[in-house]
């Protein structure tokens, strides 16, 4: 479970071993998510904490494009996630009740505003990427809160009802928490394979070759700014497919989301989780913490002081997050398992056969 | 007409001259040098040449065509490949990796979001051929973080060497080699020769020597002298701009 799976020797010699579309872990996440309005009662959780773990949890892994895989450390998704949820609730109100179509219609705008947003900020990275990405966050968050005709304000818009979803002849009421919860995860699922494929694609290795090297990135002949500033308006577009859900299952669309503290959220839970070093850090963070944040804030209103201190220790002792732990522990007990033979030995010595 | 030439090229930063009305010209199949003490403009004459940054004033032209200013993705793509002096490589990526990322078959489909890199067999053979050629075929599958230093130098070459060069450029490949590494380099950039145009910035005088058809020396941004080896060895403003007889200590 690695950030992706390299590619060895054995490809070329065993011939073409393609990725498979569906993997095991893949298939293991899905299956929990299936069973969780099953058991979520039973552990004291609700069914409606599991519709907003999963919009996360698909928010997150659409942030991990830019973070883990690109290396872009972007402090002003919120933007989008908001900006999802508006044009879900705008499409909903003036254009068509079709859920899947405002949906989509929320990822287009979400991925148009990153579009934008790419534009300025393709040709940075660093603190200046981090930089230029807070300063248009903070516009797009002012821009919602300034515009009352359109997106209602501080206020918001209301009035999003949960419309049913039409499959040919099948209809179904989201208004249920637990049939909600199922199209959110199949929208989960569709979006999983999707950016599995994506990583391991060859657009997939541009993204991770500019995060170890964009200078050599260049020097091979990749363009170097048009592969960032297509990550960021695609994770724009997932950002905002699950901003629309969001505006769905809480059936309104504020400015909240948006400001700068909102999308620190995003980054905090991707890197606690281990989005840096492995597919499914972003999982994991959107679960410990939408968890957290429901379980430390019905214990205290100062949860997030909490979280903070999770968050500093999760930096100063275990930088990889959740996902780098059980990598490093699941590599340990894979040396337990071969103690027996002898250690191999290096065959290496400086300069070595060139 | 050769192959690649630079017509009268001057780069200055701020009010340093760094290359001043520098010409030179690079044969087709021949390997050539150039060499000149530390600070003397050998690397921003490079970093010119392959489009790191434009000149101030001259061309640089690839077979005929005028090259000047591009950016480095298009030169590269016209063919121009270059190594580093400083390690370049993609540290996560495992030498197989780093090769194949450089193909431009590749490259061509970089933004294809659904096929598949480890599917295609042929391209992942011919990244293999240059591992193998290169010498790393017992470490194709090591992440090059891991590599040797000597490993490392030999895939940075690889990695320029995947771009399939009209024109390969290396940026002093001995740099922090011991004599038993420069030794094999040695080799394997004979290996090269002659399948390959090279042009090749050495510090080392004797390793330059034995592999060059012709030098260029340059010094306080000019170049100060051309020739074969055995001509430059002859020429005494050659060996006091290098060793330093009289002025640099």
């Amino acid at each position: 479970m690695a950030l992706y799976t390299p590619l060895t020797t054995r490809h070329a010699t065993a011939g073409a071993r393609k990725q498979a579309w569906v993997t095991k872990p893949m298939l293991l996440t899905l299956g929990l998510l299936v069973s969780f309005p099953f058991w979520a009662e039973s552990v004291g959780l609700y069914q409606y904490l599991g519709i907003e773990v999963v919009i996360w949890m698909l928010y997150a892994l659409g942030y991990n494009l830019l973070l883990g895989y690109t290396g872009l450390p972007a402090f002003g998704q919120g933007a989008f996630f908001g900006i999802g949820a508006y044009a879900y609730g705008l499409c909903y109100l003036n254009l068509s009740q079709n859920p899947l179509v405002a949906l989509a219609c929320a990822g287009l705008v979400g991925g148009f505003g990153a579009a934008l947003v790419g534009c300025l900020v393709a040709h940075r990275r660093g603190i200046y990427f981090a930089l230029m990405t807070i300063a248009c966050g903070q516009v797009f968050w002012f821009v919602s809160m300034k515009s009352h005709s359109v997106t209602g304000g501080e206020d918001g818009l209301l009035n999003i009802r949960r419309a049913s979803l039409s499959l040919g002849p099948l209809e179904l009421s989201l208004k249920d928490n637990v049939t909600l919860f199922y199209f959110v995860v199949a929208v989960l699922a569709v979006c999983i394979v999707f950016l599995w494929r994506l990583v391991h694609s060859p657009f997939g290795k541009a993204l991770q070759a500019i995060r170890m090297n964009e200078t050599r990135a260049r020097f091979v002949g990749y363009n170097v700014w048009l592969t960032k500033w297509a990550i960021v308006t695609l994770s724009g577009v997932f950002a905002g497919i699950s901003g629309g859900l969001l505006a769905i299952s809480q059936e309104s669309a504020y400015p909240d989301v948006m400001n700068v503290h909102s999308s620190g959220f995003i980054v905090m839970a991707v890197l606690i989780g281990g989005g840096m070093v492995s597919f499914w850090g972003p999982v994991i963070g959107a679960v410990v913490f939408i968890v957290a944040r429901d379980l430390l804030g019905a214990l205290t209103e100062t949860w997030l002081l909490w979280y903070g201190l999770l968050f500093m220790c999760v930096v100063l002792f275990q930088p990889e997050g959740i996902a780098g732990a059980w990598q490093h522990y699941r590599a340990k007990l894979g040396r337990r398992m071969r103690a027996g033979t002898p250690p191999k030995l290096a065959p290496e010595a400086e300069n070595g056969p060139v | 007409m050769a192959l690649f030439e630079a017509k009268n090229l001057s780069k200055r930063f701020g009010d340093r001259v760094v290359l001043e009305d520098i010409s030179l010209k690079f044969e087709q199949g021949q390997l050539s040098g150039i060499m000149g003490p530390n600070g003397a403009g050998k690397s921003t004459c490079f970093n010119v040449l392959t489009g790191h940054f434009p000149p101030d004033r001259g061309t640089v032209l690839l077979e005929g065509e005028d090259i000047t200013g591009l950016s480095p993705r298009k030169i590269a793509q016209k063919g121009v490949a270059r190594s580093f002096q400083i390690m370049s490589l993609f540290d996560e990526f495992t030498a197989l990796e780093n090769v194949l990322f450089a193909l431009p078959e590749v490259r061509n489909v970089g933004f294809n979001m659904f096929r598949d890199v480890a599917g295609d067999t042929a391209t992942v053979d011919k990244a293999l051929k240059i591992v193998e050629q290169v010498g790393l075929a017992a470490s194709a599958d090591v992440r090059s973080s891991s590599l040797p230093y000597g490993q490392r130098r030999a895939l940075e070459i690889a990695v320029a060497l995947a771009a399939q060069p009209r024109v390969l450029f290396l940026d002093e490949p001995t740099q922090g080699m011991g004599a038993d590494g420069r030794g094999r380099l040695l080799e394997l950039i004979l290996g090269l020769k002659r399948q390959f145009t090279i042009v090749m910035i050495e510090h080392d005088m004797d390793f330059l020597f034995s592999l060059a058809d012709e030098v260029s020396v340059i010094h306080w941004g000019q170049v100060i002298a051309q020739g074969t080896p055995d001509e430059l060895r002859a020429d005494p403003w050659v060996s006091r701009a290098n060793l330093g007889t009289k002025r640099n200590a």
